[in-house]
């Protein structure tokens, strides 16, 4: 008990403190997840109000259930993965980009998009036909009436989009595989705390997990919030 | 008066079931048209085929000399317009809501503005352009559905039951706007309606829809 009382003392003390190192390290996760958030949510929103608003979408259930699948996928294959694509011997070897930042943005945003894309497609499929239609009678071409429906959900689509963000800023799996842990260049808060666990200093492990609780934290508000503006909405769609 | 919409032999089924059956009609701009009949007449739907939310099985829709019964010009759908029973409120503002049709044409803002603070005051909701839609009571909400209408200023204007989800004291409103509306704007009402005192007092032509055509 002692050892944990001391590691949160020493912890307040790094936070309070704006440690350098401690900064680099959330600075680099932010910059890693939130990059990847972009690059999924550009790619994601998109292909699920593709899914959902074309008629005669080839594939539909089978493509939902794939999306599905991979919202569950496990990190570390997906590390894996990369890691064997982006190796020397693999076919993107080429690139160079093994144990960099830009390969764990890569491997963020495999994570991120079937999570954003398929939870857009669920906003957007929960938006009342009458907005279309509503849409339509006022003169929307049929490109304006999907993006009035786009827009109807955007609630939803953006409490996707912070769920996905939630499951990055935790995931270490893919990350520690195709960054390495390189100190400066691509250690972030998880595998740190993984280092730090490792070596027994628990108290840079405790501060790196109070930061990763406190970004959780704003997470959860930020859902929650806009979870009670697309509610607030949703009653009264039909009206 | 000039001719604005003549629907011939308007024909559409849903799953083998007949609900138009040839209805004929010919509408003409300033004047205003009820539609009566039972449940299930076909009201709705055959206000759904002039505005070109559906295609009719057979028939044709002539506006402006021009078939648009299949295959329609934007420009030409844009001057007809309806409001649905469920209004189909957008979750922004009352303004916004209002002005949709308005950023849809790419009209200027200051228009705009104009424009939304002339059909608020009609409907009266002036004081409530800056709430949220989605908390006005049906009778206000109605009311943005036509002032939402009332701004793109349609050459054919249909009502599917503007009455039915308000209470009386909305329903008097409701039927004053129209009234007052068929002065300014020079279009043809067409409002489909259970209430025979309504149809009397504000259209004046009554059509009954029986057995899939106007009798």
């Amino acid at each position: 008990m002692d050892l944990i009382i001391e590691g949160i003392r020493k912890a307040s003390l790094l936070i309070y403190t704006l440690d350098a190192e401690l900064m680099g390290i959330v600075l680099l996760s932010l910059k890693v997840s939130l990059t990847a958030l972009s690059v999924g949510a550009i790619l994601g929103v998109p292909a699920g109000a593709l899914i959902c608003l074309k008629n005669r979408f080839p594939l539909r259930h089978f493509v939902l259930n794939i999306l599905n699948t991979a919202m569950g996928l496990p990190p570390v294959v997906v590390g894996l993965f990369l890691y064997l694509m982006l190796s020397r011997r693999g076919p993107l070897g080429f690139m160079g980009i093994l144990y960099t930042a830009p390969a764990m943005i890569i491997a963020q945003s495999i994570l991120a998009f079937p999570i954003v894309a398929s939870l857009s497609y669920a906003a957007i499929g929960s938006v009342p036909p009458i907005i279309r239609q509503a849409a339509l009678t006022l003169g929307a071409t049929s490109y304006q009436s999907a993006m009035a429906i786009v827009k109807e959900a955007r609630y939803g689509i953006i409490s996707g989009v912070m769920a996905a963000f939630g499951r990055l800023s935790a995931e270490v799996g893919a990350v520690l595989i195709v960054g390495g842990n390189i100190a400066g260049r691509t250690r972030v808060i998880t595998s740190a705390i993984v280092l730090e666990t490792d070596k027994g200093d628990f108290s840079q492990a405790i501060a790196l997990g109070i930061v990763l609780l406190g970004i959780s934290f704003c997470v959860n508000i930020a859902l929650y919030f806009f979870s009670r503006r697309g509610n607030a909405a949703g009653y009264r769609y039909w009206v | 008066m000039g001719l604005t919409l003549n629907v011939s032999g308007l024909k559409k089924s849903y799953a083998g079931t007949v609900v138009l059956d040839g209805c004929s009609y010919r509408f003409e701009s300033g004047s205003v048209y009820a539609i009566m009949g039972p449940n299930g007449a076909g009201k709705s739907t055959f206000l759904r085929l002039c505005a070109l939310l559906e295609r009719p099985d057979e028939g044709k829709i002539d506006f402006l000399d021009e078939d648009v019964s299949l295959e329609h010009d934007l420009s030409l759908r844009r001057c007809i317009t309806l409001l649905l029973p469920a209004v189909g409120v957008f979750n922004t503002s009352v303004y916004e809501n209002i002005a949709y049709g308005l950023k849809l044409r790419k009209v200027n803002k200051a228009e705009t503005e104009e424009t939304v603070l002339n059909a608020a005051e009609i409907v009266g909701l002036k004081d409530k352009l800056r709430r949220r839609a989605v908390t006005l009571s049906s009778g206000e909400t109605q009311r943005m559905g036509l002032a939402r209408a009332l701004v793109i200023s349609p050459s054919v204007l249909f009502l599917d039951e503007p009455t039915a989800a308000v209470d009386a004291g909305s329903s008097i409103a409701i039927e004053e706007i129209i009234q007052n509306i068929t002065h300014t704007l020079n279009a043809a009402i067409i409002l489909s309606t259970h209430d025979r005192e309504l149809a009397d007092r504000a259209a004046d032509v009554i059509l009954t829809l029986r057995n899939g055509r106007f009798s």
